[in-house]
């Protein structure tokens, strides 16, 4: 719990870059607009797809930061030394990384979505599945970053190992989204998503500290 | 009892033993492959009939299938391997993962291409998101991530390491992949090739697409025995074996 409280002090003292992620979702999402024309019914069919892929791109780019911070100071080493379980330490990690920057994104989602003309009865299947799919990709993306925590440049070679990693949980997102948009029943992808959730709950924070292990031994 | 068969294996895991086990059996695959394969493409490209209605644009196959076949063969392999390499930390098993990991990596890329190669005159496309095609790309996603991860590391052993979590990482994804994308979208053909029951596919074709696999495979071992060979003079470069195989190559 200190270590969750502790994240989220850092996380609030630092809003200038809780706010990034956000802002690059937000042109991101402008920009599909001009380079595919404004026609509405194009649009409609996009959208849902347009925000989920958007809010992935920009969690990306934060989940870089997860341990920088952390690595440069020490103070994960610290951590890895501590009595306490390090896989649930690093599950509060991925908790407050999840808070700091996944929820801001989920709650501009409706105003990317409204941009785009999602039709508005889809709108709570798409905050379902994004409330899924996003500490899915946060505990996904929490391994791989433990793997690269060794190295000094990692940018392009998360977005080149979260790729295979996040396939399915696009695939399911978007199914639920496009089931909804055409009035089908929509809750199989949307409980695919959510046991993919409590799997990777449960395995993600102890293959995370795994990993860490190997990255660090050194 | 058969004790000599853990003990050999024991043995085979000392790198300058398998050093010079690889040596001597290099060649030997390298012939076989080159052999097998150009009684394979023979027997593929001229002496099977061609297909009543592909013409002999289903020739292809003879290259296509045993280098997707070889893709997932390399893949298994290099997570068995990885999985030994991080639970009794074997220092071969390190270097035949990631050796194994640019072979895996090429067979996927000559699948995707022989295989739109195909697509283009079949289904008069280059590319197309079906099912199977997706998840040979997310394979070779996999393996250019390993690739990658290793070699970011300025240790080597450590990078080995890393990238081997990374493959047994790969290895629980694959499935799901191809769950999931086989419930998105599917265009592939079925198999026509069973190991049990019969096949669906005439015999004289069937005996150069087999000839092809076994030289595919041993090609792989070639190029596995070439490569763990290199890498284990690199990793080892300070130890007593390596000089002393340098100086006999200086005295030669």
């Amino acid at each position: 719990m200190a270590v969750l409280r502790r994240d989220l002090t850092l996380a609030w003292r630092q809003r200038g870059d809780m706010a990034l992620p956000v802002l690059y979702a937000l042109i991101v999402t402008s920009l599909f607009p001009f380079a595919l024309g404004p026609e509405d019914a194009l649009l409609r069919r996009i959208a849902g797809g347009v925000v989920l892929v958007t809010v992935l791109l920009a969690m990306l780019l934060a989940m870089d930061a997860m341990f920088r911070s952390d690595i440069e100071d020490g103070s994960l080493e610290q951590l890895m030394l501590a009595p306490q379980p390090l896989a649930l330490m690093l599950g509060m990690k991925i908790l407050a990384h999840w808070l700091a920057t996944a929820v801001p994104l989920i709650v501009i989602a409706p105003l990317l979505a409204g941009m785009l003309h999602l039709p508005t009865p889809v709108m709570p299947v798409l905050l379902l599945a994004l409330l899924l799919a996003t500490p899915l990709l946060s505990l996904l993306g929490g391994v791989l970053v433990a793997l690269t925590a060794g190295t000094r440049r990692s940018g392009m070679l998360l977005a080149l190992m979260l790729l295979p990693l996040c396939v399915p949980v696009v695939i399911f997102a978007a199914g639920a989204l496009a089931a909804a948009q055409e009035g089908l029943p929509w809750i199989a992808p949307i409980a695919w998503l959510g046991a993919a959730l409590v799997l990777a709950v449960v395995l993600a924070p102890l293959a995370c500290a795994t990993a860490l292990r190997i990255a660090l031994d050194s | 009892m058969a004790n000599w068969i853990p003990l050999w294996l024991h043995k085979l895991s000392s790198p300058p033993v398998f050093y010079r086990f690889a040596g001597r059996w290099r060649p030997w695959a390298i012939a076989l492959a080159l052999v097998l394969g150009i009684v394979a493409l023979y027997g593929g490209l001229v002496l099977a009939p061609p297909d009543y209605q592909q013409g002999d644009d289903y020739r292809i196959i003879f290259i296509h299938v045993p280098c997707a076949w070889m893709s997932l063969f390399v893949y298994a392999i290099m997570g068995v391997a990885s999985f030994i390499a991080l639970v009794w930390r074997i220092k071969l098993a390190e270097v035949v993962a990631m050796a194994s990991a640019p072979i895996g990596a090429s067979f996927t890329f000559i699948t995707l291409v022989t295989g739109s190669l195909w697509g283009a005159r079949m289904w008069g496309t280059w590319w197309t998101w079906d099912a199977r095609l997706t998840s040979e790309l997310v394979l070779l996603f996999l393996y250019l991530g390993v690739i990658a991860l290793c070699h970011s590391f300025e240790d080597r052993r450590q990078g080995a390491r890393t990238a081997a979590f990374l493959a047994l990482i790969g290895i629980v994804n694959v499935p799901i992949v191809e769950f999931s994308v086989n419930w998105w979208n599917t265009l592939h053909q079925g198999s026509t090739i069973r190991l049990l029951g019969p096949s669906s596919i005439a015999p004289s074709m069937i005996w150069p697409l087999l000839t092809m696999t076994v030289a595919t495979k041993s090609y792989y071992i070639a190029s596995l025995f070439g490569r763990t060979r290199t890498d284990l003079l690199a990793l080892e470069s300070g130890k007593d074996w390596v000089r002393q195989i340098a100086e006999n190559e200086a005295r030669a």
